[in-house]
């Protein structure tokens, strides 16, 4: 037994559990068959932000594959593009083996270092989900151990219901074991992007709508400004784009794929040095950087995708206080919502090292699944800021009002009425989750905080 | 547990009419929490000081548990009985004291025992149920009102500043019993604070009150403090009392 502080990629909330690192199908039965009434969660890479990954006073399945001597774990048919891949396999290790073969990722968040396992849990999403969906959409069928011990196959055809509650469900249905992945056919490893600096918020909102040409990029996505005021309030860069074509690369071998890890953030940083004025300084250099008129040209996948992997264990530029994620979605015509929340956060004072702003398409399936047709508006900020968690019900309340919502895997701080006004199906995947684990075997502090699952049930 | 912006879900309140300890919860009630427990013997006199906050917070919970705090072996049920009422005890804020100024031991020298059983015994029992509590949730913290009295026990109320001596060397040690298990302590040493305890006495130098005292509790209980002294000043002057000459010592007018 191994007792260990964890917390999620915020640094925030810390909490002990017993850690038991596995990707042996017979030590997750083992683990889960002698658990105790605080029950079990599956954690991957540890990059959701807030506690859905740790379990205070239980166990905690951790289950990364960085390291295997064996290799990738995983079956892959370049003629079809299906992957089947164990749970525990990156999707920095699946690029490093497709790219090369001519395949990419379907859906890829902002960082390479997540797990199979963690995409499906989060039902995680990237800058093409306005047009391809979140994750689940490209998952053909999964292998889930049951609180019972018990590996099931599930497919969106073979028992939907229970598919679609592990698609999205945190990790609070069982254990993802194996899934099989349609990858995305590219021609290059090379992304043919479209950037172009916009002055303000409106004109940030207008680019991206669904009446003009976004539609036309596969890859869509605005940072904005939150620090600027006045009329350049809300001003961003808007980057957008696809895989180019073989032709575009003037390379021999326009698949060539070599991400690389630049510089690694140190071990202690001065609480505050991500600042409102370093913020500013840097979100200015940035404005600045982009060019004032629409500018073409190809960028990396590391580049265009994952910029924040550039810099290991960036989460620790926050200091010892961490940070929050605030991430949240409200539907299309309620850019006034967006709008009041950036006025918000730049009243109080608050700034945000990065804010993110996009345009999702429709809803799939899942009932917990986060994205849904509307904006989705993601900030960061340092967790130590006096009053936030007053700020952040105020600002939480405007969402909810507004129809919208929070995503799960960002969360750190939301209430569990904020949850079940923002996901109107909870009770249908509740019921579904007790359906499959009717022991309550999966546990975890996000769980807890937001009643997700009945912790009543007495194991 | 905590929240990712320092917000405890459930906080319990050991002492429940303790104005200190009201003012504590009153800093800690925050948007996020979900339960507050008030521990005490007189369930409407706590229920009455937090009506307040339970208006502001329509979604909290208050509960009242029952206790006698100089019934030292029953506090693991009273903790058992907390636990089973909301889960898991996030934050326990230590409240309960008696302070018995004016009686003559001299002449009824038995007239201690509650003293010690409420200040010493009972809070330790308190205190270890807690911890075993705390443990089993993988996280948990716990604030002691401690007192300056324990730093260097001087005539006018003996017993009483040996309990808080007491008690604080018990809860330094148990801090450090449980690190790595995501249970600590935070001990509180105020100065001279003027309540209803204290009514009526001679106020003394770095004399405080009690929301200065909750608002020190409320920056420190984020962070892995163990020792907070209110005024923080008296951390200084307490380094030099306590190495003063016993002769010294004694002819200062404290």
């Amino acid at each position: 037994m191994v007792m260990q502080r964890l917390s999620g990629w915020g640094r925030t909330a810390w909490t002990v559990a017993d850690l038991v690192h596995t990707t042996e199908v017979d030590v997750f039965r083992s683990t889960i068959g002698a658990a105790g009434e605080r029950g079990v969660i599956s954690r991957g890479l540890g990059r959701s932000y807030g506690a859905a990954a740790q379990n205070a006073g239980g166990i905690v399945l951790e289950m990364t594959a960085e390291n295997d001597p064996m290799g990738i774990d995983a079956d892959f048919d370049p003629l079809t593009g299906l992957l089947t891949v164990a749970a525990s396999v990156s999707i920095d290790a699946i690029l490093r083996m497709c790219v090369p073969q001519g395949w990419f990722i379907p859906v890829t968040p902002g960082t390479r270092f997540v797990t199979v396992g963690g995409a499906i849990a989060s039902d995680i999403h990237g800058k093409n989900h306005h047009i391809d969906g979140s994750f689940g959409q490209h998952v053909r069928s999964l292998t889930l151990m049951l609180s019972n011990g018990e590996i099931v196959e599930l497919s969106p055809d073979q028992n939907p219901a229970w598919f679609w509650a592990t698609v999205g469900g945190m990790g609070l249905t069982g254990v993802v074991l194996r899934a099989t992945v349609a990858m995305l056919k590219i021609e290059s490893s090379r992304v043919e992007v479209e950037t172009v600096r916009l002055e303000n918020f409106d004109a940030v909102c207008a680019a991206m709508s669904a009446d003009g040409v976004d539609d036309d990029y596969r890859y869509s996505v605005a940072w904005v400004d939150l620090l600027a005021t006045g009329a350049a309030m809300g001003r961003g860069v808007l980057t957008r784009g696809d895989h180019a074509a073989a032709s575009k690369v003037d390379n021999k071998e326009p698949l060539a794929y070599d991400p690389r890890l630049t510089v690694s953030a140190p071990g202690w940083v001065p609480n505050g040095l991500l600042n409102k004025w370093s913020i500013k300084a840097f979100n200015e250099a940035w404005y600045r950087k982009a060019p004032a008129k629409s500018h073409i040209g190809l960028e990396s996948i590391p580049a265009f995708f994952h910029p924040l992997d550039g810099v290991n264990r960036w989460n620790r530029l926050y200091g010892k206080q961490g940070f929050i994620q605030y991430q949240f979605i409200v539907p299309l015509d309620r850019t006034d919502v967006l709008r009041k929340v950036i006025e918000k956060f730049s009243g109080a004072g608050v700034a945000s090292f990065l804010a993110v702003l996009k345009r999702m398409g429709p809803q799939n399936a899942a009932p917990m699944s986060f994205p849904t047709e509307g904006w989705t508006l993601t900030l960061d900020m340092a967790a130590g800021i006096s009053g936030l968690a007053e700020l952040l019900s105020e600002v939480d309340s405007l969402v909810l009002d507004a129809g919208g919502r929070h995503y799960l895997a960002k969360d750190s701080h939301v209430s569990a009425s904020a949850v079940r006004r923002g996901y109107p199906r909870i009770d249908e995947w509740m019921s579904t989750q007790e359906e499959m684990d009717p022991i309550g075997l999966w546990r975890s502090d996000l769980s807890r905080r937001l009643g997700l699952v009945d912790h009543r049930r007495s194991l | 547990m905590k929240n990712g912006v320092g917000v405890a879900q459930n906080i319990v309140l050991f002492g429940g009419t303790s104005e200190i300890g009201q003012a504590i919860i009153h800093k800690l009630v925050k948007p996020g929490v979900s339960h507050v427990v008030l521990v005490s013997r007189d369930i409407d006199a706590a229920d009455q000081q937090i009506a307040e906050i339970a208006e502001r917070y329509p979604d909290l919970d208050v509960h009242h548990v029952r206790f006698n705090a100089d019934d030292s072996a029953s506090m693991v049920h009273v903790v058992a009985e907390v636990a089973q009422q909301v889960g898991d005890i996030d934050v326990a804020v230590i409240a309960q004291g008696l302070l018995q100024e004016g009686v003559d031991y001299y002449a009824d020298p038995a007239a201690l025992v509650p003293v010690a059983d409420v200040n010493f015994t009972g809070t330790m029992v308190l205190m270890y149920a807690l911890a075993a509590q705390m443990r089993s949730q993988g996280y948990g913290k716990m604030v002691l009102l401690s007192s300056v009295a324990g730093e260097r026990v001087r005539k006018g109320n003996p017993a009483y500043g040996a309990t808080k001596a007491g008690i604080d060397g018990f809860a330094l040690a148990l801090d450090h019993e449980l690190v790595g298990s995501g249970v600590s302590v935070l001990v509180v040493r105020p100065g001279f604070v003027t309540t209803k305890m204290t009514k009526g006495m001679d106020k003394a130098p770095f004399s405080t009150d009690a929301e200065t005292v909750a608002s020190a509790v409320g920056k420190a209980v984020g962070t892995s403090k163990t020792v907070i002294w209110v005024p923080g000043l008296l951390q200084y002057m307490f380094m030099i009392l306590k190495n003063l000459p016993t002769a010294v010592w004694r002819r200062l007018p404290l």
